[in-house]
C-alpha cells in the first residue's frame, strides 16, 4: 500500500478524491431534497379523500421500494436519453443519441427512490398525531394552513426526524450507484485512480473512509436536529 | 412499445432468476449465522468483544455496499501474491465468491442489529425464571431467549430480506449475470429500456411479494395467540 498516492497536488490523488467527495455530498443533498418534496407529495396523496390519488401514491411507494435502484438508474439513463433523442429528431431534425446530463439523471433516480421511503416515514409520523388535536384545532376555527403550521407541522417534524435521518444515510449510500453511469463522485474517482495506479485496495478503502466520515458528521447533525425539534417536550 | 422485444427478453430475464435467488439465499444463510454470533458479541460484557462487534457493524452499515463489493473483488488484487501464498487467491478471483462474501458480511451487520433489538426485548422475568429452574446458558438461549427474540425481530428481518433482494442487483457490476445484469445487456443491445424495465421490475416485485407473504405467514405461525 502506497499512501504517498493520496498526497495533494499533481503527484497525488488526495485533492481529486476530496473533490469527488464534494460531488457525492452535492448529489446526495440534491437527491434527498427531491426525495423530501416527492415524499411530502406522496404523503399528501396518501391521506387524500379520493381513492384514485391514494392508489396512485400506494403504487408509487410499493413499486419503487420493491425494485432495485440500479434498475431504475438504467431505466432513467437509457430511457431519458431515448426520449431526448426522439424529441431532438422530431423538432430539430437531429440525428444520433442524446445523453442526459449524468448529475440530473442520477439525482432524479436516487431522489425518486428516496421519495418513496420518505413518504412512508412521513405517513407514519402523521398517523401518530391523535385525531383529537386536529378536531380541537378545527373547533377553535383554525384554517387548514394554520392547523398545519401550529399543530401538525411541528409534531410531524419531531416524529419523522429519526426516520428521515435513516433515509439520508440510505440516500447517501445509494448515490454510489450513480458511478455506473459515469458521474465523477467518490466511487467513480476511486475506479479511475485505482485503474491508473493499480492500487485498488488503497483507493476503495479511502472511498469507504470518506463515506464513513460523511455519515458520522451528518449523524451528529441529525441528533442535534432531533434535540432541537424536541425542545418543547417535557422530559424527566 | 416494442412487444417483440418484450417477448424475446422475457425468457432471457427469467433465466436470471435462479442466479438472483442463489445469491440471496446463500448470503442470507451465511449472514444470519454471522448476525447471531455478532449480536451475542455486541451484547457481551467483555469490552474487547463488544468493541469488535460494534466496529464491524458500524463499518458495514455506514459504507455503501458497492464499496464493499469493489473492495473485496478489485481490492484483493492488490494483495494477490500474499493471497496466493495462503492459497485463497482462487476464491478471490471468482466474482461470484466476492459477491457472496460482500452480501453476507453486509446483511450480517444489519441483521446483527435487528437480532440485538430482539434479544434486548426479552423481559428479565423470563430469563430469571429460566435461570431459577436451573437452565444452563445454552439451554436458556435456545429455549427462552432465541424464540422470543426471533418473534420480535421478524418484521424487521422481513424488510432486510427484501433489501437483500434489491442489493443482489449490485452483483451485476462485477460481471455476474443475474436479472439486472441481463437486463442491462438487453437494454444496451436493443435500446428498449422501458420494455425491459417492465419485465425485470415485475420479476423483482413478484419475488418481493412472495417473500413478504412468507414472512407474514411465519409471523402468524410463531405467535398464534395474537391472531386467533
Amino acid at each position: 500500500m502506497d499512501l504517498e498516492l493520496l498526497r495533494f497536488g499533481v503527484n497525488g490523488w488526495g485533492d481529486e478524491m476530496l473533490r469527488a467527495a464534494f460531488m457525492t455530498l452535492m448529489v446526495s443533498i440534491a437527491s434527498y431534497s427531491l426525495g423530501i418534496i416527492l415524499g411530502a407529495l406522496g404523503t399528501f396523496l396518501k391521506f387524500s379523500r379520493f381513492f384514485f390519488f391514494r392508489l396512485l401514491a400506494d403504487i408509487y411507494t410499493t413499486i419503487v421500494r420493491g425494485i432495485p435502484e440500479l434498475l431504475i438508474i438504467y431505466l432513467f439513463f437509457f430511457g431519458g436519453g431515448l426520449l431526448l433523442s426522439k424529441i431532438g429528431a422530431l423538432f430539430f431534425g437531429g440525428q444520433g443519441f442524446v445523453n442526459l446530463p449524468v448529475f440530473v439523471t442520477g439525482m432524479m433516480c436516487i431522489g425518486f427512490s428516496s421519495g418513496a421511503y420518505s413518504a412512508e416515514v412521513m405517513r407514519g409520523a402523521v398517523l401518530t398525531i391523535p385525531k383529537g388535536q386536529i378536531e380541537a384545532g378545527k373547533a377553535i376555527g383554525m384554517t387548514p394552513f394554520t392547523l398545519f403550521k401550529r399543530v401538525l407541522g411541528p409534531q410531524v417534524i419531531r416524529f419523522a426526524l429519526p426516520g428521515m435521518g435513516n433515509i439520508w444515510q440510505l440516500t447517501l449510500k445509494h448515490t454510489s450507484l450513480i458511478s455506473v453511469i459515469g458521474l465523477v463522485e467518490i466511487m467513480r474517482q476511486s475506479a479511475v485512480a485505482s485503474g491508473s495506479t493499480r492500487e485498488p485496495f488503497t483507493f476503495y478503502a479511502m472511498a469507504g473512509l470518506l463515506y464513513l466520515g460523511i455519515t458520522s458528521i451528518s449523524n451528529q447533525g441529525f441528533s442535534r436536529a432531533e434535540k432541537w425539534a424536541a425542545k418543547g417536550v417535557r422530559s424527566e | 412499445m416494442k412487444f417483440d422485444v418484450m417477448k424475446e427478453s422475457f425468457p432471457k430475464l427469467i433465466s436470471g432468476v435462479p442466479e438472483t435467488l442463489l445469491l440471496v439465499f446463500i448470503s442470507l444463510l451465511i449472514g444470519f449465522v454471522l448476525a447471531v454470533v455478532f449480536a451475542q458479541l455486541r451484547l457481551s460484557k467483555n469490552i474487547f468483544w463488544s468493541w469488535v462487534a460494534r466496529t464491524y457493524i458500524f463499518i458495514f452499515r455506514s459504507t455503501p455496499l458497492l464499496v464493499q463489493i469493489y473492495l473485496i473483488y478489485y481490492g484483493s488484487g492488490q494483495f494477490r501474491l500474499l493471497l496466493q501464498d495462503i492459497g485463497v487467491w482462487s476464491f478471490f478471483r471468482e466474482a461470484w465468491f466476492c459477491a457472496i462474501m460482500a452480501l453476507s458480511l453486509n446483511t450480517g451487520a444489519y441483521t446483527a442489529e435487528i437480532i440485538r433489538g430482539g434479544i434486548q426485548s426479552v423481559s428479565w422475568g423470563e430469563i430469571e425464571a429460566g435461570k431459577a429452574i436451573g437452565m444452563n446458558p445454552f439451554t436458556l438461549f435456545r429455549r427462552i431467549v432465541f424464540p422470543v427474540a426471533i418473534r420480535q425481530a421478524l418484521p424487521a428481518y422481513g424488510n432486510e430480506v427484501i433489501l437483500i433482494f434489491k442489493s443482489s442487483s449490485l452483483a451485476s457490476t462485477i460481471t455476474i449475470l443475474e436479472i439486472t445484469g441481463i437486463a442491462k445487456k438487453i437494454i444496451a443491445a436493443t435500446y428498449a429500456p422501458i420494455e425491459v424495465f417492465i419485465i425485470a421490475g415485475s420479476l423483482y416485485l413478484v419475488m418481493n411479494f412472495i417473500v413478504s407473504r412468507i414472512i407474514d405467514y411465519t409471523e402468524h405461525k410463531l405467535s398464534p395467540q395474537l391472531y386467533s
